[in-house]
């Protein structure tokens, strides 16, 4: 069996007497493709923060390729290839998009180290940046700044940043959060055509979404994992039923 | 979508790519408008000739300001003890002179601003882990604890005395500092001017860009795996010696110093003027400066009690109307003017 490229074990967390993260595994191999799933207050978005260093765990650990990672810095995560896209926008707003990605190319690249070459001197980073924002249909705002951009645009600024950085494991925390749904399928469109070798993990309330694009899933209820498996047997699942697809089923009524 | 109409949108977006891209390469380059601070403090030599001493001190604000804005308007550190830099500076001269004989005007410098950077170097490292209210106030405390460390030592720092009459060397061993401050007006302007020239390489640079990122969204920097507190602590040891040859300039032109240089005026004056100018503009620090010190010399002149009251007006006018300072305003006005003598 191959080592998977992110695997947690055993993870814990609280926030006072609340504990939010319950002794959570979970693995990904390489090009993995997993919805993790839950009710709101789940603890979904603070599993993401555990994986990538933006919150210390209190028990557990979490390898990257089966190195142990837990004592690293959430930077040292992500110059090893630990990408994630936030719930809600965390950008450069005052910069135009341009700049959002050259950013991230140079901080992968150790470039940001360079005190006296001006920034724009190098023409490789700069056309690898236009190569990302193409591929995501910005270009032609490339030079506005992000926050000038509707919500939806900047969400896909979002994943572009999150790709620039040309990691191996994905997370992507509801991409498609605050879009309007007329616009939502421009961004799953996107999720649905990412590089197939890279292991992701997207947290998705619309259960369409999920079952078209995950090949696992995990069901997290009140910060354990509840169940795992594939769409067909979650669907399956009178527990997940009730406990949380009830009203979400495809086809089966509304979407939250 | 047949071929020819392919083709458009294939060349639209060639077009749309080659416009950003160009808009980068060209963002750091040089422009026109650049030499205008710098022929007017030349002209200023020329037509103010019995003002070279007050020039001098416009100059080593602008440094002073400068320094700050590396921190303040780029990496978006606020600080409350600049002057503990401004303060290690203007004493490492001063106690070259008084204690060691040593008056050599460049070599001064030098060592004025190694002396700072490792402070800086050493503070930074440590206070920098923090954000908010707490690092306003551990900046705050570096400069409080220089001073009474100079205090206790008055003995070897002259306390709130200070070191009189410092003079210096001929600079290159051959000008000779007149009374009228010209010499040293130049030797100032030259150091500004290299000095200058350091922090816009910086402030175009990669790194420079990240320190952006760092004001813009220090989440998304960890995020995208930016060593974030490295680049402070970078940024802030520059900044400190920067700030430290500023002082050392000033011990130099006032030819003495006292533990006033620590003072919290000092850095609040200093942050004033940034924001008067415009923070992380890089002229801002320039236009700040001059119309700050410009104002204080004529209304303390006018009212010697309550000149303050004008700078306290000027401070609310800009907050209120030209947020963005000085150089916001000329920004503004040039970007409207570009925009109706465009298509
Ligand atoms: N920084 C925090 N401090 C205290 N409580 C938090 C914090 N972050 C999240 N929580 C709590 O943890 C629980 C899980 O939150 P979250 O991980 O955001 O859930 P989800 O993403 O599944 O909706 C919620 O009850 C939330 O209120
Ligand atoms: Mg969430």
């Amino acid at each position: 069996m191959t080592v998977p490229v992110l695997e947690v074990k055993g993870l814990n967390r609280a926030f006072g007497a609340l504990p939010v993260t319950r002794n959570v595994d979970l693995a990904l191999e390489k090009g993995a493709r997993r919805a993790l799933i839950g009710p709101n207050g789940a603890g979904k978005t603070t599993l993401v923060n555990l994986i990538t260093g933006a919150l210390k765990p209190s028990s557990g650990r979490v390898l990257l390729d089966g190195e142990d990672i837990t004592a690293l810095s959430q930077a040292e995560r992500a110059r090893r290839g630990l990408a994630r896209t936030f719930q809600i926008n965390t950008l450069f707003r005052g910069l135009t998009v341009l700049e959002n990605i050259c950013m991230t190319i140079g901080e992968r690249d150790g470039e940001c180290n360079n005190l006296w070459r001006a920034a724009g001197a190098k023409r490789s980073v700069i056309d690898e940046a236009l190569d990302y924002l193409d591929a995501l249909r910005l270009t032609d705002d490339a030079l506005k700044l992000v926050r000038e951009l509707p919500y939806g645009r900047q969400r896909l600024v979002e994943i572009a940043v999150a790709l620039a950085q040309r990691p191996r494991v994905l997370l992507l925390d509801e991409p498609a959060a605050g879009v309007p749904s007329s616009e939502t399928h421009l961004i799953l469109d996107v999720v649905a055509s990412l590089d197939p070798d890279i292991a992701i993990l997207i947290i998705e309330h619309d259960m369409e979404v999920v079952f078209r694009f995950a090949r696992q899933i995990t069901v997290l209820v009140a910060g354990a994992v509840f169940t795992e498996g594939t769409p067909e047997e979650i669907m399956a699942n009178a527990d997940v039923r009730a406990v949380y697809l009830g009203e979400a089923i495809p086809g089966g009524g509304r979407h939250d | 979508m047949d071929a020819s109409e392919t083709q458009a949108v294939l060349s639209a977006r060639s077009a749309a790519r080659a416009r950003a891209a160009d808009y980068l390469a060209r963002r750091h380059r040089f422009r026109w408008p650049e030499c205008l601070p710098w022929l007017l403090a030349i002209a200023a030599f020329f037509l103010l000739p019995d003002r070279m001493t007050f020039g001098a001190q416009v100059l080593i604000m602008v440094m002073f300001a400068l320094s700050l804005d590396l921190i303040l308007g780029y990496a978006g550190i606020v600080t409350l003890g600049h002057a503990a830099f401004f303060g290690v500076g203007a004493y490492t001269v001063g106690l070259l002179i008084a204690r060691l004989g040593y008056t050599e005007p460049i070599s001064s410098l030098c060592a004025a601003a190694m002396v700072a950077a490792l402070i800086g170097f050493g503070t930074g490292w440590f206070l920098l882990r923090y954000r908010g209210l707490t690092l306003l106030m551990l900046t705050l405390a570096t400069a409080i604890m220089l001073q009474e460390t100079g205090n206790l030592r008055s003995d070897i720092s002259g306390g709130y005395d200070g070191l009189p009459g410092l003079t210096i060397a001929p600079l290159f061993g051959i000008f000779q500092y007149d009374l009228y401050g010209h010499v040293n007006y130049l030797y100032v302007l030259g150091v500004l001017g290299l000095i200058f020239f350091f922090v816009r390489r910086i402030v175009y640079s990669p790194f420079g860009q990240a320190l952006t990122g760092i004001r813009e969204n220090v989440r998304r920097m960890h995020a995208i795996g930016s060593p974030v507190h490295r680049r402070l602590v970078t940024v802030y040891t520059i900044a400190a010696a920067i700030a430290g040859v500023a002082g050392a300039l000033f011990t130099q032109t006032n030819a003495y110093v006292t533990l006033a240089v620590f003072d919290f005026d000092v850095s609040a004056k200093v942050m004033v003027m940034l924001i008067l100018g415009g923070t992380g503009r890089l002229y801002g620090a320039f236009a700040g400066a001059v119309v700050y010190m410009v104002l204080e010399d004529y209304f303390s002149k006018m009212s010697p009690t309550f000149w303050q009251f004008g700078i306290g007006l000027l401070l609310v006018l800009t907050v209120l109307f030209a947020p963005r300072g000085i150089l916001g305003l000329i920004e503004g006005a040039s970007g409207r003017a570009a925009r109706r003598a465009g298509p």
